[in-house]
């Protein structure tokens, strides 16, 4: 196959950056995409060109690591993956790609397509956590556990922290992201203790780190890679009203 | 005169870690606070280690090249963390775990410091599961577990197929609560490029920030490598693409030995190359071999699709050659027994470098949702990559290098053979001797980080409390730090014609053949050669477009490669000294009649730790002679 691409270039955090168009022949539809953007860039080192920066680890999903916009989607168009596991069966000859960093407030521009989501870190730092030290730790069969809720605990923790939630959002609202986590904790009873200084103090650090408010659209569900849902950003909201109204302990 | 003392305390094996924490120097909370510790990796290692010495009081500085700590590649394992529990009542100890994994491991590792692990695994359990991580749960509430390869009972601890993450995660959260209280300083997007010693002690690194391109120095009272193993050195493997052997690499050539650096885990059931672009091989869980048959035609050539291929047509070849365990033989055993086959021509798919492993039998025999509930999300995995069901077609599946045992040599308090440089998780070569059993990575990383670590650290540290945090305006860090520059400012300066990808996909390829699955004297004496060649070519041909003071990922690959190189020969010196075959290790010329590996344990019984002399001289080899007093040393069968 032979693809166009039009890539979003910038030298760094602070310099103006723009659209510059590829072109790249020889594409196997067996290929990722990130093996794709692989060999445009072996292309271009051998045209003594600079390649593309981009974010990649793992390359199978779970790192979160990679997150590119795609034709104005999040990890593009598929269902339930990460970039490195979009492969290019989905496109067809001639096709033109538009690739893309995540574009938002919170998580600037470093070069090209990497951004820095930091904020995601800070998020974590002002709660995303049991206050318990090495050697403090009970029995771990000492707190029974519900399975529905273990669960359920489960699948909220199994976010990649990629940050599609919040290029997906009109508004980059890292609620999606912050319900998960919080949720993830609070519905297991070791997490539960703290449950609602953590929900007061992750959505404070939220907001002051500029990301946008939830309007409840839900574009968040649909284009994350693990299809993790609003459901959550429910269980959130009823946690941080109580907490407000309740002196967080 | 060897220098080794791997400073194991006298005493019963049962008593000595119990014992030994007993009569260890102490550092007060007030003096904890007036020292500082690098630590340098995320995963599962470092990053216990890193929240566990801050939460002791401790200043922690902690590294990492990806932009967050929750990102290390022990994000990335999927089956499960052992520990001997009991929770199943089938007869598990600390003692069972303990003989399983020597007898996996080939009878080449440490029993003092394996003994260890096993008496701290169910304290990992009790922490992991207070910092919130959603361990499977039973009905009633309490942990489950499942069966892992290579045992007879049920001793590991899951969260569904993504157990790396959430353990990781549980750590990384631990971490973060120790930034908050400001006594972790976090650094992402740091590559360590040069360890620091002060009068023969380890006292800081050089970094490259890998967004303004600053060469950076920290200095601290002790450095910890957490920095993981280094199978990407045959460019195609099952970690991620950017995890390196650097950070060793580094500490090796300012002293510290490096142990069994040949000591290769090739895991059986990985995706198979699908094209010349593959970055990187997603590993399919052992467990899929409890109910996939792996089989190739018998006659070579054979084009049919694999479901047009009658059962009288298929050679079932693990079944035919180990009756007794089938397709359940150990790793290193059914990775070598798919290389025969794809060798001598019986390979499928395009490549020829492909077997099936194919479910038909246990579809029709239980169901399309029993086998769901069991591997849906592994299936989904690899219908996202391949395009294939493997309801309805066999899986392709080869073999890809998955995880080092060897690493650096670390004595029984997990350090190096530098003062104040310690080596914990994959990055050491302690556990797992010649092979490590599934599911026990998690285990030792999270085990030395949160439970071992911070003792045998402050035994050394007790010690420095009087000697000031060097400035690092002292020679050390500002000859460290002129050293890196260059060596960036050369990769730059050669301005040749090939990619850095292509120098390490070439290397890759020269590891694979000959210091790969199956080693033989003439193979490894070429690889020795072709790797010299190669690295000659990379040193006057390599093009790294860029800068130095920008985001450079180019640049970031080539010391990555060009430490490969000097690590590759090393571990083909370390394969063609150690001739006989044990675990992973396979020497064609020692093998049984059957064609299964023979140790010579009168010859071999001994860790090879390496010492560096210099650039063109030899490395020099250092015993450590491994004495077997509470297990009976036998031959792994599994006909």
């Amino acid at each position: 196959m032979k693809i166009k691409l039009n890539i979003w270039k910038q030298s760094n955090a602070k310099s103006k950056g723009k659209f510059e168009r590829f072109e790249l022949d020889g594409v196997d539809e067996e290929m990722s995409f990130l093996e794709m953007l692989d060999a445009l860039n072996e292309k271009l080192i051998g045209e003594n060109k600079e390649p593309v920066a981009f974010e990649h680890d793992c390359r199978e999903g779970i790192c979160g690591s990679c997150g590119l916009y795609i034709n104005g989607h999040p990890h593009g168009t598929g269902s339930e993956i990460g970039t490195c596991q979009l492969h290019m069966r989905e496109f067809k000859d001639g096709d033109t790609i538009t690739v893309e960093p995540w574009r938002a407030q919170s998580f600037p521009v470093l070069k090209d397509l990497i951004v820095d989501r930091n904020a995601f870190d800070k998020i974590m730092a002002a709660g995303g956590f049991v206050s318990v030290d090495a050697g403090q730790a009970p029995d771990a069969n000492a707190n029974l556990v519900n399975k529905n809720k273990a669960d359920k605990a489960f699948d909220a923790a199994s976010c990649i922290g990629c940050g599609a939630c919040v290029a997906a959002c009109k508004n980059s609202s890292a609620m999606l992201f912050v319900a998960a986590k919080a949720s993830q904790l609070s519905l297991l009873p070791q997490g539960k203790v703290e449950a609602k200084r953590r929900a007061l103090n992750m959505v404070a650090k939220m907001d002051e780190l500029g990301f946008g408010s939830c309007t409840n659209t839900g574009a968040c569900e649909i284009e994350c890679p693990k299809g993790i849902s609003i459901e959550y950003i429910g269980q959130l909201n009823r946690e941080y009203l109580s907490a407000s109204f309740s002196e967080a302990e | 005169m060897s220098k080794l003392d791997a400073k194991i305390p006298e005493g019963p094996l049962s008593d000595k870690w119990t014992k030994y924490k007993a009569s260890m120097k102490l550092v007060s909370p007030n003096n904890r606070k007036k020292l500082d510790i690098i630590v340098v990796g995320t995963g599962i290692a470092g990053a216990p280690a890193a929240a566990s010495l801050a939460e002791m009081g401790y200043n922690v500085k902690v590294f990492c090249f990806q932009d967050s700590a929750r990102r290390a590649h022990s994000v990335a394992a999927q089956g499960g963390i052992n520990a001997s529990r009991n929770n199943k009542n089938d007869g598990d100890s600390v003692y069972r775990l303990f003989y399983d994994m020597i007898k996996g491991g080939d009878y080449r590792a440490r029993e003092a410091n394996v003994y260890r692990v096993a008496e701290v695994s169910s304290d990992i359990i009790d922490q992991l599961t207070a910092q919130g991580v959603p361990f499977a749960r039973e009905y009633g509430g309490t942990l489950a577990n499942r069966t892992f390869g290579g045992v007879q009972v049920s001793r590991t601890f899951y969260a569904q197929g993504q157990t790396g993450q959430q353990v990781l995660l549980g750590a990384y959260s631990a971490l973060k609560r120790q930034v908050a209280k400001g006594k972790i300083q976090m650094l992402s997007r740091q590559q360590m490029l040069e360890l620091v010693l002060v009068d023969g002690k380890a006292k800081g690194i050089v970094t490259r920030n890998l967004v303004s391109g600053d060469i950076e120095s920290h200095a601290a009272h002790a450095v910890v490598l957490a920095s993981g193993g280094y199978g990407t050195i045959y460019y195609l493997s099952t970690l991620a693409v950017n995890s390196n052997g650097s950070a060793a690499w580094q500490a090796y050539k300012k002293g510290a030995f490096f142990g069994n650096p040949s000591f290769v885990q090739i895991h059986p059931t990985s995706i198979p190359v699908l094209n010349d672009y593959q970055a990187k091989l997603t590993l399919m869980s052992e467990s899929l071999r409890n109910d996939g048959r792996i089989w190739v035609p018998k006659s070579k050539d054979d084009k049919r699709l694999p479901n047009e291929i009658p059962d009288e047509e298929r050679d079932y070849y693990l079944e035919r050659r180990y009756p007794a365990f089938g397709n359940l033989v150990p790793r290193d055993v059914a990775a070598r027994a798919a290389k025969e086959r794809c060798d001598n021509g019986f390979g499928v798919g395009k490549t020829g470098l492909a077997v099936y492993l194919d479910f038909r039998d246990a579809v029709k025999k239980q169901g399309v949702k029993a086998i769901q509930g069991k591997y849906g999300n592994l299936f989904d995995l690899y219908q996202k990559i391949t395009g294939d069901s493997p309801y309805e077609t066999p899986m392709m599946i080869y073999p890809a290098g998955h995880y080092t045992m060897g690493g650096l040599w670390v004595d029984y308090n997990l350090m190096t053979t530098i003062p104040g440089l310690f080596a914990i998780g994959e990055a050491n070569f302690s556990d797992h001797g010649a092979n490590r059993l599934g599911a026990s990575s998690l285990m030792q990383g999270a085990g030395d980080g949160y439970f071992i670590l911070p003792y045998t650290i402050s035994n050394y540290l007790a010690d420095e409390i009087t000697t000031p945090l060097p400035s690092t305006d002292i020679p050390e860090f500002q000859e460290a730090v002129e050293n890196a520059k260059m060596r960036l400012q050369k990769f730059l300066d050669i301005k040749g014609t090939k990619s850095i990808t292509s120098f390490h996909k070439r290397l890759g390829k020269i590891m694979w053949d000959y210091v790969g699955m199956s080693r033989n004297e003439e193979g490894l004496k070429k690889a020795i050669e072709l790797i010299d060649q190669l690295q000659k070519e990379f040193w006057v041909d390599v093009r790294v477009p860029g800068k130095l003071d920008e985001i450079n990922q180019e640049l970031e690959k080539a010391s990555r490669v060009a430490d490969f190189f000097e690590l590759a020969k090393l571990m083909a010196i370390d394969a063609l000294n150690r001739k006989e075959s044990c675990g992973a290790h396979f020497r064609e010329e020692s093998q049984t009649e059957g064609g299964e590996a023979q140790r010579i344990d009168k010859d071999y019984s001994y860790v090879s730790a390496w010492e560096y002399k210099g650039n063109d001289k030899d490395p020099v080899l250092h015993k450590e002679t491994l004495t077997f007093d509470n297990i009976e040393v036998k031959v792994r069968s599994y006909k």
